[in-house]
């Protein structure tokens, strides 16, 4: 399982973060870094929250 | 609980992820989702922003693939509009002169724009809320007409404002308040809000109201309460929403101010709403609410659709901190939790003169709402502290 960010669409507002702050963090400098880029299956559903809740529909789950 | 079926009523974002929702539990009854536009389920922040801009096709804005519509095995009527219930029957009436019984009910039909009378059928007038009405108004945007009117300051109409002017078409903007969102937001911050307009080259108006729209056919000017006239080729209605709940008169439910439910978002016996249409009270503010956020349709439509899957001894209330974007200008504009004029506000970040800050509001000891202007990082980790009910005092001393 690979997080896929669409940099493009992504506008930084950290709802992802505020959901799997271990996955993805929105720094300083107003850019979101993706923290672990192959997540264990334990974090799908986490994952799944995220994919759902970004209102830009900026991240995809690449098997 | 075991139920059949569920049908969902608006086919939006509530109503979309709450038969998502459905699935993602297992459910594996027929889930029927009605809804009264023609499009399939799309996404309506862009419309006033991307979309309205020119730079997103239609193509963008579809909330759910054909695959996955098929994958979740949706049965999607599209085109047909609810016109009744009745509660003690469990029976919906279609426009299409269909009767429809229902086991489990999930009503997510959102909010229509509120109009300014006698406007209703000008041409070159425009309000904002579906598809149909960004697409109008997008055209007229294309014509390049001379003067854009905004009527009303607040979120749709701000960002109208800004990707208007964007288009480097002139604008202006008129509000009632003393201060654009001063409601939410208070006059301090409202002024803020005045301020990024103006630095754009927009033309506010505060303090006035709108005393008619003239045109013969089609808008030629506006005419302000204090006698002054502003010319205008395209008008812009941003003055509000209204639940659209008039085909659940008489069904039994009760109706005011939007759907009213229970803190667990049910609102009859099998009957739940989520979304711009639900009104319930959130226990974590002690407040009645009806949110008009992507965000809470989004969470609000899987708690409710949940809500039909499980008994009542084991329901869970709806206790969400509200949040909120708005995207003006080169401003990101973030709100969570409930604010409200009297809070006490304390900027932790930034400041007001930079346009860049984080403002934290107390009420009673306790941190209630943290609104952003460009500082995402800062909502969230705020919105993190609310959820977790820390005090003013702690909130103002924690290191984010
Ligand atoms: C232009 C615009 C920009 C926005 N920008 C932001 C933003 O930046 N940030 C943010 O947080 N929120 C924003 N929002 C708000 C957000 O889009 C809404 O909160 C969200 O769409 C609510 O979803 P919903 O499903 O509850 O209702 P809606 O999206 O209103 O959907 C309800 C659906 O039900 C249908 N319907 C109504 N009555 C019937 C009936 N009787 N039978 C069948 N169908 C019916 C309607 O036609 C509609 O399709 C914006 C809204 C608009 C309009
Ligand atoms: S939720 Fe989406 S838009 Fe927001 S920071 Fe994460 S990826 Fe970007």
């Amino acid at each position: 399982m690979k997080i896929v960010v669409d940099y493009d669409l992504c506008e930084s507002n950290a709802i992802c973060m505020a959901i799997a702050p271990d996955l993805f963090e929105v720094r300083d400098d107003d850019f979101l870094y993706v923290l672990v880029e192959e997540p264990g299956e334990d974090r799908r559903s986490a994952l799944e929250e995220c994919v759902q809740r970004c209102p830009k529909q900026a991240i995809s789950i690449a098997e | 609980m075991n139920r059949r079926s569920i049908t969902i009523v608006g086919a939006s974002l509530a109503g979309l992820r709450a038969a998502e929702s459905l699935r993602r539990h297992d459910f594996d009854g027929v889930i029927t989702l009605i809804g009264d536009e023609p499009h399939a389920p799309y996404d309506r922040p862009p419309l006033s922003k991307q979309y309205l801009a020119g730079e997103w096709g239609e193509d963008r804005l579809a909330l759910t693939g054909p695959e996955k519509l098929a994958e979740y095995g949706l049965e999607l009527r599209l085109g047909t509009r609810a016109t009744g219930f009745d509660l003690s029957r469990r029976r919906l009436t279609l426009d299409d002169g269909e009767d429809v019984d229902v086991d489990g009910l999930l009503i997510a039909t959102g909010a229509r724009c509120r109009r300014l009378p006698g406007t209703e059928d000008m041409d070159g007038v425009f309000v904002l809320r579906g598809l149909d009405d960004s697409s109008a108004l997008r055209s007229a945007l294309d014509a390049g007409p001379g003067r854009v009117v905004v009527v009303g300051g607040g979120f749709i109409g701000a960002e109208v404002a800004s990707t208007a002017r964007e288009r480097g078409l002139e604008v202006s903007v008129i509000e009632a308040l003393p201060q654009p969102l001063a409601r939410v937001l208070g006059e301090e911050i409202g002024a803020v809000c005045a301020e990024v307009h103006r630095a754009h080259g927009v033309d506010v108006h505060t303090g006035v109201g709108v005393e008619a729209v003239d045109g013969d056919g089609r808008v030629e000017r506006v005419r302000l309460r204090d006698g002054r006239v502003i010319e205008a080729d395209v008008v812009v209605v941003g003055i509000g929403v209204v639940p659209n709940t008039e085909w659940l008169e008489g069904s039994g439910l009760e109706i005011d101010d939007g759907v009213v439910c229970d803190a667990t978002c049910l609102a009859g016996p099998g009957v739940t709403a989520a979304g711009d249409v639900a009104r319930w009270p959130n226990r974590r503010f002690d407040e009645v609410m009806r949110v008009e956020h992507w965000d809470n349709a989004v969470e609000q439509g899987a708690h409710a659709a949940h809500r039909l899957l499980v008994d009542d001894a084991d329901a869970e209330p709806f206790t969400p901190v509200p949040w909120f974007w708005s995207d003006q200008y080169d401003r990101k504009i973030q709100l969570a939790g409930r604010i409200r004029p009297d809070d006490e506000m304390r900027i932790v970040t930034g400041s007001l003169d930079e346009r860049r800050f984080a403002a934290l509001y107390g009420r009673a000891g306790r941190l209630v709402g943290v609104l952003g202007f460009n500082r995402p990082r800062h909502v969230m980790r705020y919105k993190a502290l609310i959820e977790q009910g820390v005090s003013f005092a702690d909130a103002l001393a924690a290191d984010v």
